[in-house]
């Protein structure tokens, strides 16, 4: 009696969990509104307040810098959302959307990064509107293809029997959408949010402190920090910004992601308890607010309400329920025009790139693009022979795993930029090849993807083929070759994909290096299209990112396609 | 006129379904000119082995897929769309893993507009009727088998179907389980608890159609059609041991193991081509042979009582039934009214060793299968003794579906390697007689 007495009067106050989660709501709005009067400033303020690299601003800075990248992050998901559906639904629609967003995925964004500045500061003359706008876009192509492909993928494996409930029971595109798609994408979609926030590091550092030509950018944040402390040639501001970095990253997992993973476990289509729980103490104590709950219950009611709302599609729906087949003649007439458009860019392009640019240095930039896909390739052999090992060695030892895949993800997060004052201060005092030597920078951030998806690999072999291998004592090569290699051969495929995209991005920071007064330059595509950047010199960057997207078109589809799809075919457990 | 038209809920006439591949081709059609007819009151069963087209047919009736030829009507209207007079149960059960037991239930009623008050009030009549209670709040994955298929059935009847179509709704529990919902489900029904008109149910469990339906129709397979239509009369509750239930398993196990197929006669004096419309069920070589070592055996003795057979090995028809006929095939045993009796070959076959018996198997294969005596010879006649499975894949397409083709393709592979008549590298998906020595 008591005791339901106490739970029944618990049930109406609020608690101390109320009390813990009402300030952290306050807290996160509070400081939304004071990063947005920096937001619409005019731009002049700009110049009138450069950054400084005074400590007491990094937690400001690093405000700045995550409201960005999650404005960008919310970007994304409203792209995922229309950009993934139309592709799925469509059939039309998916021809030209998902060979796109393929290019997009390979091409180095980091190059149309001038193109972007320049377009939303016009479009906002005189207010730094413009300027974060751009910073938010640039963070917006590294997060949004990757999260477009993960939903599109979902929404074409939606299993069959609970799409014909869906549809047995009538409902329409939007109930359907929101019913059975959108949560059967979620587990996907939020493994991909997590990985694209991670990469988004490395864009913001490079976009909040940009020179085109003449024009010169620096929104308050920390990659414009890490931006003056390399100008200023300053270790211990370097220092602090990792500090920042780590501690927004830690607390951006712990208080968001974690919650959403934990929580999203029930979206996962399996029919049974899965043994690993994810667990979050931020999901708890949400769960454990009553007031916090109740005052939400209304909203998630009207929600779920709006998700049942009877709106119907317009017909694009692939046409599935009825047997008649698609209409050949307007599909070439698709075609058609599909193909026009391509061409019709390709000259455009062709003929801008012409107005300034010999067929010569065509020649040279290809060999440009050649040289930095030599290092492309050395490095990455070199991580993989480095890495693959100790990955191994760590996965098979699943306390250390357990431990270090978080690490390996953590550290993803770090933008080479953090290394330049190492790397200058080394190649100038030991007189270094500059060719050789910064190469070391364009595995810098890549590299860990290798190292976190091997240990994924390596812990995911299974027990009685590790007892089997003990018991015919398989050792030395025949281990690896036989063994470990195919083993884990997907899961080091996806992470090299991954890495070796990142690296072709990274050598435009990568191979034009500034610390203090010193410039060291390698030789490559990137350092061509960095220095075409910094003179603001378009026909230039669009010759150098064309050339870099057109090789790492071909490697992709070539390469690393084909070992994918063998190891998916052969090797998958 | 008017009479018959009240009391007939559902018909099917001449319908038919051809999968087109993704180059638009038309291929063998899956399902051919079936007509059916269901009255209000009844249960009918439709029984099949996989590849019937039994799912096909309740799927069309559903109106999820239209047909390539023929018309559906339900009570009168011609079904086009999704119909609102049927609601399915899945065999997989197809809960929604993200909502509890009461929002699955409550999908479809809040789906089309139905109130909430009114929709909430149905879903907890729906889940008294069918014994849910106190599991409104748990999520699928923390339930049985047996329970989440009530929430399958919770499911269909909240939304008031004239029909209820239920497609191998107990084949995914264990037997126990299975009995239980069987009986809950027929009890409702004869209690008059659920407000259905007729039940239609796909099953390949030849009891269980015994069991619950008033009416089960064969059909056949590739492509499928309405074979036979035998009424069951016996009074309910039925008893499985009851002589007359025995009798019609019995004759039904008899009907489904007869050698119909005037469509496909074995001629191999009109060349391999014909032949070669003979599709081949995946069975493992191993279980050819335990079978024959089973029948062999006491108390068997070399001939079996089939439905017996079936319970003891615990096998469904759907794996009985391929393995008999690929033994009927290759002549080491045959199907005699509802019984499997051993030929001489197969009693040979019983004792001999491993070498003698991948002799004689592959030697019954080149004989009674004409793709393996054709991909033999093919691979004669080419110098290199190579020959891609595209080659045969694309030929056997012309007599059957596409998933038959690649099943069939599968099945040559499997028994072809046993009987090493020809080795087979799936990287480079060639036939050759490279073997590594």
């Amino acid at each position: 009696m008591f005791n339901s007495l106490a739970s029944a009067g618990r049930r109406v106050l609020p608690n101390q969990w109320d009390l813990i989660a009402f300030a952290a709501i306050l807290a996160v709005l509070t400081a939304i509104a004071k990063s947005y009067h920096g937001i619409s400033a005019p731009l002049p303020s700009l110049n009138e307040s450069p950054i400084s690299l005074d400590y007491w601003q990094l937690p400001y800075y690093a405000l700045r810098t995550t409201l960005r990248m999650f404005a960008a992050l919310v970007a994304s998901l409203i792209f995922t959302f229309t950009y993934a559906t139309l592709a799925a639904k469509s059939r039309r629609a998916e021809m030209i959307l998902i060979p796109v967003l393929d290019i997009l995925q390979s091409v180095p964004i980091l190059g149309f990064l001038s193109f972007t500045v320049t377009f939303f500061l016009n479009l906002f003359p005189g207010n730094t509107m413009g300027a974060e706008l751009a910073a938010i876009f640039a963070i917006f192509t590294s997060q949004a293809w990757n999260m477009a492909f993960s939903f599109y993928q979902s929404l074409r494996t939606v299993p069959r029997d609970l799409d014909e409930v869906a549809r047995g029971f009538r409902l329409t595109g939007w109930q359907k959408f929101w019913q059975l798609e959108a949560p059967f994408a979620m587990p996907g979609l939020i493994w991909n949010t997590m990985m694209s926030m991670s990469g988004g590091w490395f864009f913001v550092v490079a976009s909040e402190a940009i020179t085109v030509g003449n024009t010169t950018i620096t929104l308050p944040g920390v990659g414009s920090f890490i931006a003056k402390a390399n100008d200023a040639g300053d270790w211990s501001a370097i220092g602090a910004a990792v500090l920042t970095m780590g501690i927004v990253i830690l607390l951006y997992d712990q208080l968001l992601f974690r919650p959403i993973v934990a929580w999203a476990t029930k979206f996962r289509v399996e029919l049974s308890v899965s043994q690993d729980v994810e667990s979050s103490w931020v999901l708890n104590l949400i769960k454990r607010t009553h007031w916090l709950r109740l005052g939400f219950a209304p909203i998630f009611g009207a929600l779920r309400s709006i998700s049942l709302w009877p709106v119907r599609f317009p017909t694009l729906a692939r046409a599935q329920k009825t047997s008649k087949e698609p209409s050949r003649l307007i599909d070439g007439i698709w075609i058609l025009i599909i193909v026009a458009v391509a061409a019709w860019a390709a000259w455009l392009t062709i003929s801008y790139i012409a107005t300034e640019i010999s067929w010569s240095e065509v020649g040279h930039v290809f060999v440009l693009t050649f040289y930095t896909f030599i290092r492309v390739v050395l490095l990455m052999a070199l991580a993989t022979l480095v890495w693959v090992p100790i990955s191994v060695w760590i996965g098979l030892r699943p306390r250390w795993a357990e431990a270090s895949q978080p690490i390996a993800q953590f550290l993803a997060a770090f933008p080479v930029n953090l290394l330049f004052g190492a790397a200058v201060s080394l190649v100038l005092a030991f007189h270094l090849n500059p060719n050789i030597w910064l190469s070391f920078l364009i595995v810098f951030g890549t590299q860990w993807y290798i190292v976190f998806n091997t240990i994924g690999g390596a812990s995911a072999f299974p027990n009685d083929l590790r007892e089997a291998v003990a018991n015919f004592r398989i050792r030395g090569s025949r281990w690896w070759t036989q063994v470990m290699i195919p083993a884990i051969a997907p899961f080091y495929l996806t992470g090299a994909i991954t890495a070796s995209g990142g690296s072709w991005n990274a050598s435009i920071v990568a191979e034009y290096v500034k610390w203090k007064d010193h410039t060291v330059v390698a030789q490559g595509v990137g350092s061509y299209i960095a220095e075409a950047t910094d003179k603001g010199d378009f026909p230039r960057i669009v010759l150098g990112v064309a050339m870099m997207s057109l090789f790492v078109t071909l490697f992709n589809r070539l390469f690393w396609r084909r070992l994918y799809a063998y190891a998916e075919r052969r090797l998958r457990l | 006129m008017l009479d018959i038209s009240v009391a007939t809920i559902l018909e099917v006439d001449n319908v038919s379904q051809v999968f087109s591949t993704g180059s638009g081709e038309a291929r063998a059609p899956v399902l051919s000119d079936v007509s059916m007819r269901m009255k209000t009151g009844e249960i009918v069963a439709l029984l099949g082995r996989s590849g019937s087209g039994k799912s096909t047919l309740l799927r069309l009736i559903a109106g999820l897929t239209r047909p390539t030829q023929g018309t559906v009507k339900i009570a009168g209207e011609l079904v086009v769309a999704p119909a609102k007079e049927v609601a399915m149960v899945f065999q997989s059960f197809a809960l929604f893993p993200w909502l509890d037991v009461l929002d699955n239930v409550e999908i479809g009623p809040r789906s089309n507009g139905v109130p909430l008050d009114e929709t909430r009030k149905r879903a907890l009549k729906a889940i008294d009727t069918i014994g849910l209670d106190g599991f409104e709040s748990a999520y699928p994955k923390e339930l049985s088998g047996g329970m989440r298929q009530r929430v399958g059935f919770a499911r269909a009847l909240v939304m008031q179907p004239t029909i209820l179509l239920m497609d191998e709704p107990f084949s995914a529990l264990d037997v126990l389980t299975a009995e239980t919902l069987r009986t809950d489900l027929l009890d409702l029904w004869q209690e008059g608890r659920i407000p259905i008109k007729a039940i239609l149910m796909v099953t390949h469990n030849i009891e269980e159609a015994v069991l619950m339906a008033d009416r089960v129709l064969v059909l056949s397979s590739n492509p499928g059609r309405i074979a036979s239509e035998i009424p069951v009369t016996l009074p309910h509750p039925r008893d499985r041991l009851d002589p007359g239930f025995r009798d019609l398993v019995e004759k039904i196990y008899a009907l489904m193991t007869q050698r119909p197929d005037p469509t496909k006669p074995a001629t191999r004096e009109t060349g391999a081509a014909t032949g070669l419309g003979l599709a081949l069920p995946r069975v493992s070589t191993n279980s050819l042979a335990g079978m024959l070592e089973e029948i062999a055996a006491p108390p068997y003795d070399g001939k079996a009582d089939l439905p017996h057979l079936a319970d003891s090995l615990q096998l469904e028809i759907d794996e009985l039934f391929p393995l008999g006929e690929t033994l009927q095939l290759l002549r080491f045993a045959e199907f005699e009214e509802g019984d499997i009796k051993l030929t001489a070959l197969g009693q040979r076959f019983v004792d001999m060793d491993v070498d003698q018996r991948k002799k004689v198997l592959g030697d019954q294969v080149l004989a009674h299968v004409p793709l393996a005596s054709h991909i033999k010879r093919v691979l004669d006649e080419r110098p290199t003794h190579r020959a891609p499975a595209t080659r045969f894949r694309e030929e056997l397409e012309d007599y059957m579906s596409e998933d038959y083709a690649e099943r069939t393709l599968r099945a040559i592979i499997n028994l072809g390697r046993y009987g090493e008549l020809f080795a087979y590298d799936e990287n480079s998906q060639t036939f050759s007689y490279e073997n590594p020595q």
